[in-house]
């Protein structure tokens, strides 16, 4: 029986993945020796080198969406899916222009530190700190998913809770030994891993099963009358499920779509069907530009991320870090899609199959087709190394959230509002609890989560940051006319409404999901025990550009959070700090002019 | 301390002015090409998806072209950024040097 079950587990992907673990355990290890004191925890002694850095945030960034989300998503919907690739690179872009400098130049430890400092304003900082843990929350899960996912590919009869156990014990025993500057190399390495286990697999099978454009060149444009050219390639047959070239390839596909073909199907006579066919592109034009807001404001306003710009040791660095950051995820975000392109053609069983089973899994399938073509081994080997790197992608971003939201309960919960008094040693006890007790409660979510899709459950986080941080911070630092009740209604109420718009969307699809899986007797019985979710969904039939504003709030709440900040402010104009100018010359003047020291010194002057 | 240069509202106007006028100008590059693409599709789609070494038009711009356009910008932006600082902290040391 024991036989028989590890005989069905692939030698080689088991001993990437167990290296993977080792070198993560190991060098958690052995950096925990050289991190000493509460600096070093938090923000790893601020100095950090800019291609330790970049290589660290990298790592950190390369989710397991970015990893196998990516790739399955160009699969299953075609032109589409690139924008999140794209806009995941570019919203490092609008960090650098506007966030990045200011901010390292402000020098706190975390956002809440920002908070505070920028308003003068404890209340502030618990709403912020209570923001960071939600926002991460939301950020973990998938990251959750995506371990319990591969584990169970790995191990076709584990149980989904225990990869997510598992990992994430793995995980908060690294954090908690190291702290920031621990995981920094251990980020630093897992990119490297990364990139290597994207490039490499998908060279040597391009080589043998035909280029990325010969695979391209095999879907046929609306526009093309000849037959589509597959001279250089193999392809098989797409089954039903699978969109047809013309939509796959084309931009306003089956991604945009969705809620306006179901509308469609709903409506009842010939005439309305043409009525609102005519809206179909119109209202994809419209997804398309509230996705792209939504991933690229979300960068900006990321908490694990924006942490690691403090480890800079200058605001020149920071801006060089995220310079490299840039080019290294770019490199990187260039490969998935080839693996959802090639997929297409070779393993396009894959649109039959839903959930861990379908097309997420194309990076991990797609090299096993070597096998076939009389590499057995080498298939194998590639396989392997494939799931190391989902492994490093799912384990590195989780370390990340999990610093920073440690940091946040430890450097902000214990140290400022529990304990002010507490000294250095205490306080470094109170970060390892704290991870432990974060880790604990990530795992518990994670579990929950199997039912969910990872790459909707990321966009979820993403438009929630974009509607909350990074009007926050944009504003913060540009216009000194904000005060602190303008920051924080636009942030909550921009942050919250973006979250009750996207989790009506999700109660509905949920529900939808369960009820296709029973039988059609049933169905009728299921939906008058959710008639808040049947009342929703008939909802979004009728009304599909609700359904599509809701899905992807970003276009309005963006703005609506902003305008919040704007009106507020000037209602409150006279609570504006009185040192405002100061704050100001810290947030812009050259680190050169030494007004940090200043500030720091009229501060402790006051009495602070 | 309030005859320093430094700590005028002038110097500070300035310097958020000359800041943001460089952070835009390499944004309106970027937010252009974000903006335009999916117009470019919805406008002219036949276009879009002549081939291109295999690839469609759009395909190769987003899916490879995109990245190093961004490089260019960052690039550019850092360079011209680390000039701007050198400059302001050497005009405002003489300035109260004088």
């Amino acid at each position: 029986m024991i036989l028989a079950e590890v005989s069905q587990v692939d030698p080689w992907i088991a001993i990437c993945s167990l290296i993977t673990v080792a070198i993560t355990v190991a060098m958690g290890f052995w950096s925990a020796g050289k991190s000493k004191n509460a600096g070093d925890f938090f923000v790893a002694g601020r100095s950090v080198s800019v291609g330790w850095n970049a290589s660290a945030i990298s790592g950190e960034y390369l989710s397991a969406a970015s990893f196998m989300g990516v790739a399955g998503m160009v699969m299953a919907t075609g032109y589409d899916a690139l924008w999140y690739p794209v806009c995941y690179a570019c919203g490092y872009l609008f960090l650098l222009l506007f966030i990045a400098g200011p901010l390292r130049r402000f020098g706190a430890y975390t956002i809440p530190d920002f908070a505070e400092g920028r308003y003068d304003s404890p209340v502030f900082r618990k709403i912020a700190v209570c923001f960071v843990l939600f926002i991460g929350f939301f950020y973990t899960m998938p990251q959750m998913k995506g371990a319990g996912t591969t584990l169970s590919y790995i191990f076709p009869d584990l149980p989904y809770w225990v990869g997510v156990a598992v990992v994430g014990a793995v995980i908060t025993l690294n954090v908690s030994l190291g702290g920031m500057k621990g995981i920094t190399l251990v980020q630093a390495f897992q990119y490297w891993l990364k990139v290597f286990a994207i490039t490499l697999p998908i060279f040597i099978l391009a080589s043998v099963v035909g280029h990325y454009e010969h695979h391209l060149d095999a879907n046929k444009t609306a526009f093309e009358t000849t037959a589509p050219n597959t001279s250089q390639i193999e392809r098989k047959v797409l089954p039903a499920k699978a969109p047809k070239d013309e939509q796959w390839i084309a931009p306003f596909g089956k991604l945009t779509t969705k809620a306006v073909d179901a509308s469609i199907a709903a409506a009842p006579t010939p005439e309305a069907k043409a009525t609102i066919e005519a809206n179909k592109k119109p209202y994809s034009l419209l997804y398309t530009y509230s996705l792209i807001i939504a991933l690229v404001c979300g960068t900006a306003g990321l908490p694990h991320i924006l942490v690691r710009f403090y480890t800079n040791p200058d605001g020149v660095a920071a801006k060089r870090t995220t310079m490299w950051v840039m080019i290294l995820i770019g490199v990187f975000y260039v490969f998935p899609p080839v693996y959802g392109v090639i997929g297409r053609s070779l393993t396009p069983e894959l649109y039959d199959a839903v959930g861990a089973k379908g097309t997420d899994k194309v990076v991990l399938e797609l090299p096993t087709l070597l096998a076939g073509k009389n590499y057995p081994l080498l298939g194998s080997i590639l396989s392997g190394i494939t799931c190391a790197g989902a492994f490093a992608a799912f384990m590195s971003t989780f370390s990340g959230l999990l610093v920073s939201m440690t940091s946040a309960l430890a450097h902000d919960v214990y140290g400022r509002m529990l304990k002010p008094d507490s000294t250095p040693e205490q306080r470094l006890t109170a970060f390892k609890w704290a991870a432990v007790i974060i880790g604990a409660v990530a795992i518990g979510l994670g579990t929950q989560v199997e039912a969910l899709e990872i790459n909707f459950m990321v966009g979820q986080a993403f438009a929630i940051a974009a509607a909350s941080y990074f009007p926050l911070l944009f504003m913060s630092v540009w216009w000194r006319g904000m005060t602190m009740k303008g920051a924080a209604t636009g942030m909550l109420v921009g942050g919250l409404s973006a979250l009750v718009a996207i989790s009506l969307t999700s109660i509905s699809d949920v529900a939808n999901a369960a009820a296709k899986k029973l039988p059609e007797a049933e169905r009728a019985a299921y939906w008058a025990d959710h008639w808040i979710s049947k009342c929703i969904a008939d909802y979004w039939v009728v009304h599909p550009l609700a359904r599509i504003l809701c899905e992807q709030p970003a276009i309005w709440a963006v703005p609506l959070s902003i305008t919040l900040m704007i009106v507020v402010s000037k209602l409150t104009a006279r609570q504006i700090p009185g040192d405002i100018r100061m704050k100001m010359l810290v947030l812009h003047a050259p680190e050169a002019l030494g007004l940090k020291q200043e500030y720091i010194k009229e501060q402790e002057g006051l009495g602070h | 301390m309030s005859s320093d240069p430094i700590h005028t509202d002038g110097f500070l106007a300035r310097l958020m002015r000359d800041q943001l006028k460089l952070s835009i100008t390499c944004a309106l590059f970027f937010v252009t090409a974000l903006i335009a693409l999916p117009l470019l599709n919805y406008f002219q789609p036949e276009w879009m998806a002549q081939r291109v070494a295999g690839f469609t038009l759009t395909w190769l711009i987003l899916g490879v072209l995109f990245f190093p356009f961004v490089w260019i910008i960052s690039f550019c932006f850092i360079k011209k950024s680390i000039a701007l600082e050198n400059a302001e902290a050497a005009a405002a040391k003489d300035s109260q040097n004088k």
